[in-house]
C-alpha cells in the first residue's frame, strides 16, 4: 500500500471519529502548546537577564578590597582597608587592557530637598563613571576632574531621586542635604531602570567619590574600583594585569591569598544566565508531564480503536494485507494524531505567549530550536505510543480478527 | 507410494488445488481437536463446487486452510503448483491478495466507506496504480450490477446488493478460486437465488468457486458436492444437473429488494 494512501485513509478514518480525534489530539496540542510557551518565558527571561547585565557594561571589572586576615581569623569580604585611590591610580596608569577606571565609595542616608526627602544611597564615583556604566546625563553636566580634586559638594541625581525631590521643578542647580551637608545638584542621570536583580537602578545619587568619603562616609579607603577593559575579550587580560599589579603593590608573598577580589559581569551573567536555564529546564519539564499524558491518551485511544476496528483488520488481512502494512496503518493513524496535535499545539503555544507577553508584561521568546524540539517531540510521541496499539493490531489472527464481534 | 507422486503428476496436468492427507489438529488448553483428520481432493479449473457439512464438520476449517488464512498441521496443499503450508505469513497475504477471492457470509464490508473504494481495498495491497484501481474496481461493480451504485455506502444498500459489493471486492485482482462461506446465509430466498446467478455467471466465465453452504438448496447451484463430516469427507459427487439461477428466480415471488434499500 503506498504511503499517500495510507495517510489519506488514515484521515478519513480519523475522521469517522472527529469529536473522539479531537479530544485524544487535545492531550498532545496542550501538551505542545505548554512546552511552546514554558520555554518561550523561560527564554524570555534568559534574553531579559542578559540584557539587563549587557546594560552594565559587560566589559566591566570591580575591584573590592578582600577579606582581612589576622593571625588566620578572617573577617568578611570588603573589611580590608587595603584599596586605595593610589592602587587606582596604578592600574590606570599601569594595566594596558584597563580602558577607564572609576574609583568608588558609598554611603547611604536621608536626603532632604526643601520640604521632601528620600532615603537612597549615594555613589562616590570618579569622572569615568558614566563611560564605564554606558549612562548619559539627561540635563545638567556631570561633575568634572576638578570637582573630584577639591571634593566638592556637587552631585547628580538618578532619575527615582529627582522625581521623588523635586516633583515639579528642575533639579539642576538646587541644593539638597545630604545627612546634612549641602550639595548642588549639577545634572540628572537618564533612566536606566531595574537591574538583574530587580533593584531600582535610577534610585541614586552620585558624587565624587573624593566628597564621600571625606564628607559622608569617614571611610578612609575605598570600597571598590570599577573598571573597564578595553574590549570584551580583553577582559581576562585586564583582571590578570590588575591582579599582579595589586598583589605586588600590596607585597603578597607568592603563595598567599589576594586581599582583593576582582568580579566581572562576565560571571555574573553566567550565573544569572545559568540561573534562567535551570527555570527554562523546569518549566520545559513540567509541561513535557503533559504533553507524556497526551501521548498516553493517544495509546489509549489507538488501542480502543483497534479493538473496535478488530473485523475491519480481519477483512484487510484476508484480501491480503501484510502484517507490516496494518502496522503503518495504525501507526500513521497515530502519527497524524499526534502530529496534527503538534502543528495545533505550536500554534497555541506561540499565540498563549503573546498572550502571556502582552497581558502578564513578561517577555516570551520563541526560538525554531522550541519549535523543533515540540515538533520532534510529538513526532516520538506518536511512534512511541502509537507502536503499542499497532503492533496489537498487526499480530492479530485473520481468522479470530473476521469472526470478532 | 502414489501419494508422492501425486502432486507432480496433478502438478501438470492442470488442477489448480491439490490436497493430500490434509490434518489439522487445534490445541485448546490440553485438549486436541481434530478438525481435519486427513483430507484428499483435488479441484480443477473452472469447477464450481459445494462443500457441505454439519457444523463441527470441519468445512469451515478446510475453508480457512483453502483461503490461506490457516495452515495445516499435516499434509500438503498446492495452490496452482506452490506448497502453500511452507510459506510465510507474508507470502500468505501475498497470495491471499493475488489468488483468493473472499466472499463471506456476513458480508464484510467496510462501513461507511463507499461500494467503489471497498472494491478498490484488495488493490491498495498491491502494485496498481490509482488510476487503473479505480477503472477495474469499477469495471468488478459493473459485473455484478451495481454499476449505477458504486458510491453508495453499505448502510445505503440491501443485503443482496451489499454482498454483490463483496462479489465485485473477490472479483477485482483476477484471482483464481473464489471463495464463498455461507454467502447467502443472511439473505432471503429471492436474493440467495440472485446471488448464486451471480455465482454462475462467473463461473460459466471461467472462475473457479467453492462455495461452503450448509443448506442444500444453495448447493444445488454447484456442479460438485463435497461433503464433510467429522473432519473427513463422506463425499464427493459431481452434480450431473445443476439448478439454472437465471430459470429458478422466475418461478419465485417477488420481493423487491430496493425496499430494503431505500
Amino acid at each position: 500500500m503506498k504511503i499517500l494512501n495510507i495517510i489519506l485513509s488514515a484521515f478519513r478514518a480519523l475522521q469517522r471519529n472527529k469529536m473522539r480525534s479531537f479530544l485524544t489530539m487535545l492531550g498532545i496540542i496542550i501538551g505542545v502548546g505548554a512546552v511552546i510557551a514554558m520555554l518561550a518565558i523561560g527564554q524570555g527571561a534568559e534574553y531579559s537577564v542578559k540584557e539587563q547585565i549587557a546594560a552594565l557594561g559587560t566589559n566591566v571589572l570591580m575591584v573590592y578590597p578582600g577579606a582581612q586576615q589576622q593571625a588566620g581569623v578572617r573577617s568578611g569580604a570588603g573589611s580590608a582597608t587595603t584599596l586605595t585611590e593610589d592602587d587606582a591610580l596604578a592600574i590606570s596608569r599601569e594595566c594596558p587592557a584597563v580602558q577607564y577606571i572609576s574609583p568608588g565609595a558609598f554611603a547611604g542616608g536621608q536626603v532632604i530637598a526643601g520640604n521632601l526627602n528620600w532615603s537612597t544611597s549615594i555613589q562616590g564615583v570618579g569622572s569615568d563613571y558614566l563611560e564605564i556604566r554606558q549612562w548619559l546625563i539627561e540635563y545638567g553636566d556631570f561633575f568634572t576632574d576638578q570637582d573630584i580634586k577639591a571634593a566638592a559638594k556637587v552631585c547628580i541625581l538618578g532619575r527615582t531621586v529627582a522625581d521623588n525631590l523635586f516633583p515639579d521643578a528642575s533639579p539642576v542647580d538646587q541644593t539638597i542635604r545630604i545627612r546634612s551637608v549641602p550639595f548642588k545638584v549639577a545634572g540628572v542621570l537618564t533612566k536606566k531602570g531595574q537591574n538583574a536583580m530587580g533593584q531600582d537602578q535610577d534610585d541614586v545619587i552620585l558624587a565624587p567619590y573624593t566628597t564621600v568619603i571625606r564628607r559622608l562616609s569617614h571611610f578612609p579607603n575605598l570600597r571598590f574600583i570599577l573598571v573597564s577593559a578595553t574590549s570584551l575579550k580583553d577582559i581576562a587580560a585586564a583582571q590578570t594585569q590588575i591582579s599582579e599589579l595589586l598583589r605586588m603593590r600590596h607585597k603578597i608573598q607568592q603563595y598567599d591569598a589576594d586581599d582583593f577580589t576582582i568580579r566581572n559581569q562576565t560571571d555574573l551573567a553566567a550565573t544569572a544566565t545559568a540561573t534562567t536555564q535551570v527555570l527554562t529546564i523546569l518549566l520545559a519539564s513540567i509541561a513535557s508531564v503533559s504533553l507524556l499524558v497526551g501521548g498516553i491518551g493517544i495509546m489509549n485511544i489507538m488501542l480502543v480503536s483497534v479493538t473496535e476496528r478488530t473485523r475491519e483488520i480481519g477483512i484487510r488481512m484476508s484480501i491480503g494485507a501484510r502484517a507490516r502494512d496494518i502496522l503503518t496503518q495504525f501507526l500513521i493513524e497515530a502519527l497524524v494524531l499526534s502530529l496534527l496535535g503538534g502543528i495545533t499545539g505550536i500554534i497555541l503555544g506561540v499565540v498563549g505567549s503573546q498572550v502571556i507577553s502582552s497581558i502578564a508584561k513578561w517577555p516570551t521568546i520563541i526560538t525554531a530550536f522550541s519549535i523543533i524540539l515540540s515538533f520532534g517531540f510529538s513526532i516520538a510521541i506518536g511512534i512511541f505510543f502509537g507502536f503499542y496499539p499497532a503492533r496489537k493490531a498487526a499480530m492479530l489472527n485473520p481468522i479470530d480478527a473476521l469472526r470478532y464481534e | 507410494m502414489i501419494h508422492d507422486l501425486a502432486p507432480s503428476l496433478a502438478g501438470t496436468n492442470g488442477s489448480l488445488i491439490q490436497i493430500e492427507h490434509l490434518t489439522k489438529v487445534y490445541q485448546l488448553g490440553e485438549v486436541d481437536v481434530h478438525a481435519l483428520r486427513g483430507v484428499s481432493v483435488n479441484v480443477s479449473k473452472g469447477e464450481f463446487v459445494a462443500i457441505m457439512g454439519a457444523s463441527g464438520s470441519g468445512k469451515s476449517t478446510f475453508m480457512n486452510i483453502l483461503g490461506c488464512l490457516d495452515k495445516p498441521t499435516k499434509g500438503s496443499y498446492l495452490l496452482e503448483g506452490i506448497d502453500v503450508g511452507k510459506l510465510s505469513r507474508d507470502e500468505l497475504a501475498m497470495i491471499r491478495n493475488k489468488k483468493i477471492g473472499f466472499v463471506f457470509q456476513g458480508f464484510n464490508l467496510l462501513s461507511r466507506t463507499s461500494a467503489l473504494e471497498n472494491v478498490e481495498l484488495p488493490l491498495f495491497y498491491g502494485p496498481t496504480s490509482n488510476k487503473i484501481r479505480k477503472v477495474k474496481a469499477t469495471e468488478a461493480l459493473e459485473r455484478v450490477g451495481l454499476g449505477d451504485r458504486i458510491h453508495h455506502y453499505p448502510n445505503q444498500l440491501s443485503g443482496g446488493q451489499q454482498q454483490r459489493v463483496a462479489i465485485a471486492r473477490s472479483l477485482v485482482n483476477d484471482p483464481s478460486i473464489i471463495l464463498a462461506d455461507e454467502p447467502t446465509g443472511n439473505l432471503d430466498s429471492r436474493t440467495s437465488v440472485e446471488v448464486m446467478g451471480i455465482f454462475q455467471e462467473l463461473n460459466n466465465n471461467g472462475i473457479t468457486i467453492i462455495l461452503v453452504t450448509h443448506e442444500p438448496d444453495i448447493a444445488e447451484f454447484a456442479k460438485r458436492h463435497i461433503v464433510f463430516r467429522d473432519g473427513k469427507i463422506r463425499a464427493d459427487k459431481v452434480n450431473s444437473k445443476p439448478k439454472i439461477a437465471s430459470e429458478v428466480i422466475k418461478d419465485l415471488p417477488l420481493i423487491d429488494d430496493e425496499e430494503e434499500a431505500a
